[in-house]
């Protein structure tokens, strides 16, 4: 079994989920066979106890299948040591030749804090180089440049416990019901306990929209001028905190004449936004009367043209009320990866130097001297687009990329392909043997020691920092990255600097540079950490900053009561821009708006490997409004091609009422890897945000057309599936092997597609060759072994009957051929798994409600369905309200 | 006033039937004489093999004992062949001597088999299989490490091997044509159930022809006509039956290769009537026990009096074939413009294939499975458009119809 080391028997380890930024505790048992279960951590101030979809399907992303296990040069396997070597060297060699200008590394938000710190200081403070970026560049860095701006520093001022004791919630550009399910799900249960009401602002009638008290699909990109809009009607309302206002911020006259200029009324704000005017005045009303307002917001903020100027006038909002840093308030900033946070205290990115310090002269000289470097980076480097375009012009020629898939994320992901293929020196350390960076020509490949193997720290959106603790051996001759940074430090001279032994040493580094010389000037300050022992090290527990040394601070928000961090302490309003028009392209009329699906993440290396979080949506797609579907002439279960000035994706097409007219949804999860088309990233366009370098994947111009297969089809299998040269395909992980979906206008070939089937596998097949339709299933042992479907239509409830019976015996008198028929012998299609963490299919959910269960409470305890994590409660209430809808009356 | 006196000849399966059709259509409306060659009342002759085989007792094959047809007025004569009829004189003379006048005759005598005018046929050890005395000799020749060869790959033939591999014999079935059941079947679904027979141990040499019996004094082997000699303790000529014609004939009633009867089963004779396997309806003579079913309700009905038509019947082959289920019925090869479906699982000896024309079902073919067949045989009988039947068709009733 292709499983990690058997380990011996522990107890449960406390970890913490590497999926999202909500940073919930796990506990892991291995299960001695090299796998484990998993659990939420009770005692987890995050979750107590619960977890999502994603984080409940964890055991069984662990197998070493497509696991990058050794240290590869040019597709041959080598060793460590003369990898590093090459790594090393060629660092060396670029420096030498072109300077620091020359070098880059980009990190990921799924690192630890210790690898970022390592990564971060052998960069900036020994090769000169401040060419660090991260993925999450590409997340939140327009709340980070937003925070700055108004604080001074990067600070999330609340914490999770405002969101339980908040009377309004609102939510902007955030999907919390499928991205942050967990604390989705606390709020809920807030709401239903102290009657909270949600406010949803996003384009998209969404998960979380459907729930909401009130949803305001605003058209995309105007938030900045819906909240100008309300800061006008706030301070026409008299809802101003002038005390506060007056005591500790300042710039406020500017701002509000700026937000007067762009929406000086109601109705200016719901024209520009392009909403409903009742909407738009209910909101503002329900803003301005309710005190404990937590307005929380995501990627429908920070990726777009304007993330940083969204995120200002959201916080003038609240810093116009005075309601910031104080129970129940506050604006809230979800960060959508696992340690997002922790790369920002370091100070991975390229805008910052190190533990919240910029590239200001006393700072500069501050790190030099604790780290005491030789070669201090002394200005920004390039934030992620700049850097690849800069790849792309042969300017960076020697790149390093840690624990990400830039060839699959960044805007014009195919132009970024290609400029990988140019660099000098290309190393990759990765989890994964194969993605599409890899295949972009990464000369050099580190083998990483991926979730449940490596030991450190990171830090959720509410500033808590937990242990992700080892709990499984690390297979072949993965390393953790930090290891990887230092040995090649060392190899070029740095050894003394980066002779840590440890994760925990690395991070009492960490933070005592968070508190040297720092005397309250810095928010971050996790002083009383920096002198942990190993076993202290190992069984910390969560702990939010600040943490200074010596003080022992119960009060862990920040603000309520001023002591801003920037010059005069005092918070900054934002004049906001007004909106640029964006220019019409009328080749591309449309605008593309991507994002994320309930149980998938990025691009999949993890979820991908799970079968339940692969059977909720199993191919990539894209969603599109009735109207538009119907002047595209595009149709809804077929295929659409979807395309935009940087490139093109063949999607299936979900007509979709919640969608704006005149946008397009498409997810980013599929690659090159798990799909032939579905490469969303490739379609965005590199518009950045002028502060933050955020690009804007929420709204690139893009044309939909229509595209016609003669054929489609699936394919399962226990074994492997061949390499498809269909014309379309896309791959999804099943119970017990591997499926693939399909479309083309010939029959696919079964040999190319089934390589595994041997001369002994008994064969059934149905052909109804006047209609185009052919399937088969081969037998091996009397089990299922594969089978493949071919016809004119699609197979939607064949692929999801099926996918279940890899493997399964027939019972004696059971006409194995009858399993060709797509569906169960009583005709019940069970239809695709709506509740992913107790497996439960959407017919079983139709049959209980047809059984007379009224809500989603007694769906519950009929079938268990949304019992876990709930992200699937709004899909479950959407079905009783619409078999409600068709009830006679 | 008298009874019509009506007399039955034959008590094989057809003849019961009427007898049964005609209490429910007119009881006691006549004076029913049943005249039987065989010694024992009808029994199930499609049991014959199950018989052999030793899965079926004399009472399975039971249908009604002497005290029913006393008891509905019957009066029934076995073991008593008939030697000619007068039509002129309206009787009918036994071969021990005894005379029966009717007002109403019924021919129901059913087929005989063929015995191929092999060198060699006359030996005691070459048999045939049709009656309940054929299966008594098989069953008494054969058993553990008798070699057997069987003539002959449709219906009956594979209904005696399989019946003699049961008892322990060596089968070797031999065939004229390259496929079995070439009538029913086409070449795929003849496949299955070649290879499902051989799976139960049936050998088979395909596309041979039989030359003579070898054997003096008692059956050695069967020669084909390759020169080949296929050892053989005995041989069953299981290659057809014709029909048993012969006393209609006598009697001067017009015969093509059945007694010919028009829609009401009358023959050319008005009083006398004919119907089963020896009769020829519209120039169809059917080998089968449903059709014969079908003549025996409209018979009754017309001996009642009242307006009744046979129609014919589909063809159609509904059947334990040697422990393999077969249905046929309808086309058996598409011809241009018709659409073919199939499902196949030849491992587990599965077949099932429908051809379809102007979205209607016109023929069907099940091996190995066919408990859905009375549903394909009507969809091909009404005629009915499948719609949306049509892409579950071959996953049978239950699925088609959930749909």
């Amino acid at each position: 079994m292709n499983m990690h080391p058997a380990e011996l028997p522990t107890a449960p380890t406390a970890t913490t989920c590497p999926y999202c930024g909500v940073g919930c505790g796990v506990l892991a048992q291995p299960d001695r066979l090299g796998g484990a279960t998993i659990a939420g951590d009770p005692e987890h101030p995050s979750n107590f106890g619960r977890l999502c979809s994603k984080g409940s399907a964890l055991g069984e992303t662990l197998s070493l299948e497509d696991r990058l296990l050794h240290p590869e040069i040019d597709g041959a396997r080598t060793t460590w040591e003369a990898a590093l070597d090459q790594v090393a060297d060629g660092f060396r060699r670029t420096l030498e030749t072109h300077g620091p200008g020359a070098i880059a590394i980009y990190l990921s938000g799924q690192l630890l804090t210790e690898d970022y710190y390592a990564a971060n200081k052998l960069f900036k403070g020994f090769l000169g180089s401040a060419n660090v970026d991260t993925n999450s560049r590409l997340c939140m860095s327009s709340s980070v440049a937003g925070h700055k701006r108004a604080f001074g520093t990067d600070t999330v001022p609340g914490v999770y416990r405002d969101l339980e004791t908040a009377d309004l919630l609102v939510f902007v550009g955030s999907n919390a019901a499928w991205c942050h399910p967990v604390l989705y799900q606390r709020m809920l249960a807030a709401r239903a306990s102290r009657g909270a009401k949600l406010v949803v602002i996003d384009p998209r009638g969404t998960a979380t929209a459907e729930e909401a008290d009130l949803h305001l699909p605003i058209r995309g990109g105007t938030d900045s001028a819906l909240f100008s809009g309300l800061l006008a009607t706030l301070a026409d309302n008299g809802h101003v905190d002038g005390g506060y206002v007056a005591a500790h911020t300042q710039g406020f006259d500017a701002a509000i004449a700026q937000a007067r200029a762009i929406a000086p009324d109601i109705a200016t704000t719901a024209e520009i936004c392009g909403l409903d005017v009742a909407d738009v005045d209910a909101f503002f009303d329900l803003f301005g009367r309710t005190k404990r307002v937590v307005t929380l917001y995501s990627q429908g903020v920070n990726q777009a043209a304007q993330g940083t100027d969204k995120v200002g006038a959201i916080i003038n909002c609240h810093l116009a009320t005075g309601r910031i840093g104080r129970e129940g308030m506050g604006p809230f900033s979800l960060t959508g990866q696992p340690n997002a946070m922790g790369g920002r205290e370091v100070g991975g990115l390229a805008n910052q130097l190190a533990a919240h310090m910029d590239f200001d002269v006393e700072s500069i000289e501050k790190v030099r001297r604790f780290w005491n470097a030789p070669r201090m980076a002394r200005a920004p480097g390039l934030k992620a687009v700049e850097m690849f375009d800069a790849i792309g012009r042969g300017e960076i020629k020697a790149l390093w990329v840690m624990g990400t898939n830039p060839a699959a994320s960044l805007p014009r992901a195919d132009a970024v392909r290609e400029a990988l293929r140019a660099l000098d020196l290309f190393v990759v350390s990765e989890n994964v043997a194969s993605n599409d960076t890899l295949g972009a020509g990464a000369r050099i490949r580190l083998p990483a020691a991926a979730w449940g193997e490596k030991d450190g720290t990171v830090t959720n959106s509410e500033r808590r920092i937990s242990r992700q603790r080892p709990f499984l051996a690390p297979p072949g001759q993965t390393r953790p990255d930090w290891w990887a940074i230092a040995q090649v430090a060392k190899r070029l001279g740095f050894g003394e600097a980066f002779d840590w032994r440890t994760p925990g040493e690395v991070f009492r580094e960490h933070a005592a540079l968070s508190a040297f010389e720092n005397n309250g000037t810095r928010d971050f300050d996790i002083g009383a950490l920096s002198e942990l022992d190993t076993r202290d090290y190992d069984r910390m527990k969560p702990i939010q900053w600040p943490a200074r040394q010596g003080s022992v601070r119960t009060e862990t928000r920040f603000f309520a009561k001023g002591g801003y961090f920037t010059p005069n302490r005092r918070a900054r309003f934002v004049a906001v821009a007004p909106l640029a028009r964006p220019a019409r392209e009328p080749a591309f009329p449309l605008s593309l708006n991507t994002g994320r699906i309930r149980d998938h993440w990025h691009t999949m290396t993890r979820t991908g490997k799970s079968q339940r979080l692969s059977s909720h949506i199993a191919e990539p797609f894209v969603e599109i409004h009735p109207d538009d579907a119907a002047k595209a002439n595009v149709v809804d279960g077929a295929f659409a091609r979807v395309t935009s000035a940087h490139g093109a994706a063949v999607l299936r097409v979900r007509v979709e009422p919640g969608q704006r007219r005149g946008a397009l949804f498409a997810p980013i999860h599929w690659t090159a890897e798990t799909s032939s088309n579905g490469r969303v990233g490739a379609l965005v366009h590199s518009v950045t945000d002028p502060f933050s370098g955020q690009p804007d994947a929420k709204a690139t111009p893009a044309a939909i057309a229509p595209v016609a297969f003669a054929l489609q089809g699936f394919a399962l299998a226990r074994g492997r599936i061949g390499a498809s040269s269909c014309a379309w395909w896309a791959k999804a992980t099943v119970p017990g092997g591997a499926g693939l979906l399909f479309a083309d206008d010939a029959p696919p070939d079964l040999a190319e597609l089934l390589p595994d089937i041997a001369a002994g596998d008994e064969i059934v097949d149905y052909i109804d060759a006047g209609r185009g339709v052919l399937r088969i299933a081969a037998f091996r042992d009397g089990a299922l072994e594969a089978c493949l479907f071919v016809g004119p239509g699609r197979h939607e409830s064949a692929w999801t009957f099926l996918r279940a019976k890899l493997g399964e015996r027939l019972t004696d008198g059971q006409l194995r051929s009858l399993l060709l028929a797509g569906r169960a012998t009583d005709g019940a299609a069970s239809g695709p798994l709506v509740c992913a963490c107790h497996g439960v299919p959407k017919g079983v959910i139709a049959g209980a409600i047809e059984g007379g269960a009224c809500d989603a409470a007694a769906v519950g305890a009929a079938t268990k369905a949304g019992t876990n994590c709930g992200s699937c409660l709004p899909e479950i209430r959407r079905m009783i309200a619409s078999a409600r809808a068709l009830a006679p009356a | 006033m008298d009874r019509e006196r009506l007399v039955v000849v034959g008590n094989g399966m057809a003849g019961l039937r009427l007898l049964e059709e005609l209490k429910a259509a007119c009881p006691g409306r006549y004076a029913v004489t049943v005249i039987g060659a065989e010694p024992e009342p009808a029994y199930n002759r499609v049991l014959l093999s199950s018989l052999l085989a030793g899965e079926a007792s004399d009472e399975d094959l039971a249908f009604r004992d002497r005290a029913w047809y006393a008891a509905n007025g019957y009066r029934l004569l076995t073991g008593a062949p008939v030697q000619s009829i007068d039509a002129a004189a309206r009787k009918a003379t036994l071969k021990d001597g005894r005379v029966f006048a009717y007002d109403r005759l019924v021919l129901a005598t059913g087929s005989e088999a063929i015995r191929l005018p092999l060198p060699g046929s006359h030996l005691s050890q070459v048999l045939v299989f049709r009656d309940r005395c054929d299966a008594m000799r098989l069953k008494a020749l054969g058993g553990p490490g008798t070699r057997a060869v069987v003539i002959g790959g449709g219906l009956l033939g594979l209904e005696a091997a399989y019946g003699l591999v049961q008892i322990g014999c060596a089968v070797t079935v031999v065939h004229l044509m390259d496929k079995l059941m070439e009538r029913q079947l086409d070449a795929k679904g003849a496949a299955t159930l070649r290879r499902a027979l051989e799976a139960k141990g049936v050998a088979f040499a395909l596309g041979a022809e039989s030359k003579g019996v070898v054997g003096v004094a008692k059956v050695e082997g069967l020669e084909l006509g390759s020169g080949e000699i296929l050892p053989a303790d005995m041989i069953v000529m299981a290659c057809g039956v014709r029909p048993n014609g012969a006393l209609g004939r006598a009697a001067g009633l017009a015969a093509n290769r059945g007694l010919l009867v028009d829609d009401a089963m009358r023959t050319s004779d008005e009083r006398i009537f004919a119907l089963g396997e020896c009769a020829e309806h519209r120039g169809v003579v059917y080998g089968l026990v449903a059709p014969a079913y079908e003549q025996a309700k409209t018979l009754a009905r017309a001996l009642a009096g009242e307006p009744a038509a046979y129609a014919g019947s589909l063809l159609s082959t509904n059947l334990k074939v040697s422990g393999v289920s077969v249905f046929s019925a309808g086309a058996i090869e598409a011809e241009d413009g018709d659409e073919t479906v199939t499902l196949s699982d030849a491992a587990q000896g599965c077949y099932r294939k429908l051809i379809v024309r102007d979205d209607r079902l016109k023929g069907a073919i099940l091996v190995g499975e066919a408990s859905d067949a009375l549903w394909y045989l009507d969809l091909i009988a009404s005629g009915a458009p499948l719609g949306p039947l049509r892409d579950d068709l071959a996953f049978g009733r239950g699925f088609a119809m959930a749909a």
